[in-house]
């Protein structure tokens, strides 16, 4: 048996445009999907992800490339022959169908025994929390209810893979968030592997082991929540995964994976860890996350320390969003509310002059892309 | 409230759509309970069993009272085969067309081919076009090409081939498709593909997921496309009026040649029965659109 559950080996899709032209949905992606993983393909709408996840079952072929689930090239094996079910964004229902007929009808196809069914499916509505409502039909069903439908219905012929495309999509803030940890429980209870389609990064960053960040058609990085967050390998990357500060300056130094890079803007060079590739004389981004900026009254350093003045400051609870805008770069920073006061001063206030520490350990220089 | 509720205009009209659309078929159902001979006068109802006095002179002795224009109807012979003639047609046309008409639909709604937009708009010209115009073209090819085959063949006789109850089946399909096509693509419009694609997911081939997930959806917009063909079929005078041939009566025709010599209550009576049967699959028809949306 393969190492890996799913592979594609640079694996291209187009589509032909209404004009008569071709359009790269996915460009030149390899990825391999370990047994057991739960794999998150995340970017915004038009990345290619969905057609990634479409092709991995079936529904479209590569153009170029191939797809390997468990070993096994696919080729053009229609998606009935695929060891690999889905859960649609739409969930996809048999509407003319009970609850109990929509989960039995994989099993169904699959020839088993009518009693076999009727305990496969009884397992299946258990492990949602649907148990009992075998007899209703999708219609009656609150709307997430229905996607523990369609998640039952993929579940019970337990696959190699289940491949999931936004399925939380639908649902409300505080429902997502159950679910979240829900699917992950449950992958970890079936070991099946997961792929997962989403376009939000918190999703992602929660329920996956691995995460690979999808952008026009190609895969930009591929690691897991801890690596895309703190070491993104492009501007794209530290953009898209959370919130960043960035800076545009030239690369001066590259040494022991450390780089200096020289602002103009700020007159000053800045050094920082080397994440991704860059050169020397290159255009970099300089990223350095809000929360890991140092705020103080006075100078702290000679390196990597700029001054400069409070321009809004939000109170959230948690933590209080100061805007600080140094020689006309708007810099924010998030200071954690870690004393309790109702000293208005204890908040930082707009007009006051403050300095920023930028450590060059949590100061990353990246490619300017 | 609403202004327009109180509008005396509003209510005038509605009163008056009313009554012309439904007057005449109500008197012409009263009329099927004449006692007199000619569905022009009414005589009042036949109120008894037995001896009936019609016109003053002739008795008749009519052991149906006050169904004795319906009870003509069944003894009929004339009547009774033109029944079975539309009734023939009409099962035959709809059956066919609804399969072809259904196959169209649902090759407009997910392939693209060359030509699609002409076939679309080649749906709406039948529908548009007059339809006696629709009737002299069929009657000029089918005669055309039967004489042209009975000259290729040598047919001669009795086997000539000619007018009669397959070419009205023929014109019926023919005219029924773009209906039926129409109505079963309205219901395609909503028609979420994803729900194929799981069920092949879940190890349905094509065929499979075309009788288990996709036919049971659209069920309910092909049996409305199905009915609306079936009552085109059992109402039209103009196309099977040219297409029809000896012993290929239907129902309309018989009346229409009826109307030309004595106009008995006879056809009040069979205009009764046929207004609710039409009704009947109408409201069915109605019942089915509900449950489908």
């Amino acid at each position: 048996m393969s190492e890996f559950a799913v592979e594609l080996q640079d694996v291209i899709k187009q589509f032909p445009t209404p004009e008569g032209g071709q359009v790269f949905a996915v460009n030149h992606v390899s990825m391999q999907i370990k047994n057991g993983e739960f794999f998150s393909m995340l970017g915004s709408s038009g990345c290619g992800k969905t057609t990634s996840l479409r092709m991995i079952a079936g529904f479209e072929w590569p153009t170029e490339g191939e797809v390997v689930i468990a070993g096994t090239p696919q080729g053009h094996t229609p998606p009935f022959k695929r060891p690999v079910n889905t859960v649609f964004q739409s969930y996809a229902l048999f509407q003319h169908m009970t609850v109990f007929q929509n989960v039995a009808f994989g099993l169904e196809m699959d020839h088993v025994a009518k009693s076999e069914v009727n305990d496969r499916v009884g397992k299946s509505l258990d492990m949602v929390q649907l148990s009992g409502m075998g007899k209703r039909f999708p219609k009656q069903l609150s709307g997430g209810q229905q996607q523990r439908v369609a998640l039952a219905r993929a579940i019970v012929k337990t696959p190699k893979v289940l491949l999931l495309d936004e399925p939380l999509g639908a649902l409300d803030l505080k429902l997502r968030k159950e679910m979240q940890l829900e699917l992950k429980a449950l992958q970890q209870r079936l070991g099946i592997t997961f792929v997962y389609v989403t376009h939000d990064q918190e999703e992602a960053l929660t329920m996956s082991d691995r995460i690979a960040v999808m952008s026009f058609g190609k895969v930009l990085q591929m690691g897991t929540p801890v690596e895309i967050y703190e070491r993104p390998n492009c501007k794209f990357v530290a953009d898209f995964i959370g919130t960043s500060n960035f800076l545009h300056g030239t690369v001066k130094s590259v040494e022991n994976g450390k780089a200096s890079v020289y602002i103009q803007e700020l007159d000053a060079e800045v050094m920082g860890l080397v994440s991704g590739d860059i050169s020397v004389g290159e255009t970099a981004a300089v990223s350095i996350r809000p929360e890991k900026i140092r705020l103080s009254e006075q100078s702290a350093f000679n390196q990597n320390c700029f001054e400069g003045v409070v321009s809004s400051t939000t109170y959230i609870g948690s933590d209080t969003h100061v805007y600080v805008n140094v020689k006309g770069n708007r810099i924010k920073v998030w200071e954690q509310n870690k004393i309790s006061s109702l000293d208005p001063k204890a908040y930082y206030s707009v007009g006051q002059k403050v300095w920023l520490t930028l450590f060059p350990e949590n100061t990353l220089i990246m490619a300017d892309k | 409230m609403n202004p327009y509720r109180r509008s005396p205009f509003i209510r005038i009209s509605t009163v008056l759509v009313y009554i012309f659309l439904y007057a005449p078929i109500l008197v012409l159902i009263i009329f099927a309970f004449n006692s007199s001979r000619t569905n022009v006068l009414f005589g009042g109802f036949i109120t008894h069993f037995g001896p009936l006095s019609m016109n003053g002179s002739t008795v008749i002795q009519s052991p149906c009272g006050p169904f004795h224009w319906f009870c003509e109807l069944a003894k009929n012979r004339e009547v009774m085969g033109a029944t079975k003639n539309t009734l023939t047609i009409a099962f035959i046309s709809t059956i066919s067309s609804t399969i072809i008409g259904t196959m169209a639909a649902l090759a407009l709604q997910r392939y693209n081919f060359k030509l699609k937009s002409l076939t679309q708009v080649s749906l709406y010209i039948p529908i548009v076009i007059p339809e006696i115009v629709m009737g002299i073209g069929i009657l000029v090819l089918f005669s055309q090409v039967f004489t042209f085959l009975n000259g290729v063949f040598g047919i001669t006789g009795d086997d000539r081939l000619g007018m009669g109850l397959q070419t009205v089946i023929v014109s019926h399909i023919a005219f029924s498709i773009p209906f039926v096509t129409l109505v079963v693509q309205a219901r395609l419009q909503g028609f979420d593909k994803s729900i194929e694609e799981a069920a092949m997911d879940l190890g349905a081939n094509e065929l499979v997921t075309f009788w288990r997930v996709t036919f049971p959806t659209i069920l309910p917009g092909i049996l409305s496309g199905g009915l609306l063909a079936f009552t085109l079929s059992l109402d039209d005078f103009v196309i099977t009026f040219f297409t029809t041939g000896p012993g290929a009566t239907t129902l309309p025709i018989y009346v229409y040649g009826l109307l030309r010599r004595i106009i008995t209550p006879q056809v009040n009576a069979l205009s009764a029965v046929w207004v609710m049967i039409v009704f009947s699959i109408m409201l069915l028809m109605q019942k089915l659109e509900n449950r489908a949306s």
